[in-house]
């Protein structure tokens, strides 16, 4: 399953929320505010390089690019433009938004 | 999609009622589901489950208390309510706090019947 | 693909109705379609034709209606939410109509797979 979360990991618990829920296996997709959780260095990095050994993650490059934050993705987070983000939402049976 | 197609639909209700109107049209969504004979499941996770917390009294903010909905699922045959442990536990509630009879399951497990839903409306 | 899009937020305040467009275009240049777009909560704001942005902005309001133009998008806009938030068939855009939340339902089924863009 495709869960996609869109909040900031320093404004709201709604990427632990996700995290804690979501099926080993299962894919991630951070959009929005969302993005910020994916950089390198942050205090969100830790929980996020752990997650990358159960779930595929991915983020959205328009969002991250948006925000000045590209080329600080932390590394094994797989970057999908929209065209990736329909794919992944094609490719999975169901998506949950965490809003 | 043939006429007679039934699916797996899950609510998930993440938010607390009052603040925003989020609890109160999902309700709604779900009152005009039980109208389609599909598989209806609600989820309360996180700040969800103060939604089902007894005994609202919403005179003083002047907004219509929608608790009594929650009670009248039963008659539109949604009975499938299952709240997360986890969140009853941090907000300090058990099931005995809540207006309704649901059925308490682990994150986890949520987790799962999630992954078995054909669609997963989130408010 | 059949696709079924759900917005949950108006236009500007939140990136929503912005993700939700962008998601939409992606989806139909792969060839999927979109059956229906539905508008609840505050996304029913995404529908007044009333909408101003300024010259140098993207109007969210006139791209809607044009995904309904040139793909024949169907964007519903629910009838209890928008009356609620002052939105009638006097200030629809193109393109929009105004039903009941049954269609939400209704493209939930018919979709292969449904999305919902909020806050």
């Amino acid at each position: 399953m495709l869960h996609i979360v869109n909040k900031s990991p320093f404004q709201s618990t709604t990427l632990d929320s996700c995290l804690a829920t979501a099926r080993p296996d299962g894919s991630i997709l951070l959009i929005e505010d969302a993005v910020y959780a994916a950089t390198r260095g942050s205090a969100a990095a830790a929980r996020l390089e752990q997650a990358l050994g159960k779930f595929k993650i991915y983020v959205l490059t328009p969002d991250l690019e948006a925000r000045g934050i590209a080329g600080s993705v932390i590394d094994g987070v797989r970057l999908v433009d929209y065209a990736g983000f329909v794919d992944l939402v094609a490719e999975h049976k169901g998506c949950q938004s965490w809003l | 999609m043939s006429e007679g197609t039934i699916k797996k639909f899950m609510y998930v209700n993440r938010k607390a009622p009052y603040g925003t109107i989020y609890a109160l049209e999902s309700l709604e969504v779900v009152l005009i589901a039980a109208a389609f004979d599909q598989d209806v499941s609600l989820v309360f996770m996180d700040d969800g489950v103060y939604q089902l917390r007894k005994g609202h009294q919403t005179k003083g903010i002047e907004v219509k208390n929608f608790q009594p909905t929650y009670r009248a699922l039963e008659d539109y045959d949604i009975t499938r309510l299952y709240v997360e442990r986890e969140a009853l536990q941090a907000r300090g509630l058990t099931a005995d706090d809540l207006c309704v009879p649901v059925e308490v399951l682990e994150r986890a497990e949520i987790g799962r019947l999630m992954e078995q839903q054909d669609v997963v409306f989130s408010f | 693909m059949k696709f079924a899009i759900l917005v949950n937020e108006g236009p500007y305040t939140h990136q929503a109705a912005d993700s939700a467009y962008l998601f939409c275009r992606a989806a139909l240049a792969k060839g999927h379609e979109i059956v229906r777009v539905f508008f609840y909560h505050d996304g029913v704001n995404n529908a007044t034709r009333l909408t101003e942005p300024p010259q140098d902005d993207r109007h969210i309001v006139n791209r809607w209606s044009r995904l309904a133009e040139e793909h024949g998008v169907d964007l519903v806009v629910c009838v209890a939410a928008a009356l609620r938030r002052g939105i009638r068939e006097e200030n629809l855009a193109s393109g929009f109509r105004i039903s009941g939340l049954g269609q939400l339902i209704e493209a939930g089924i018919q979709a292969d797979r449904t999305v919902t863009f909020g806050d």
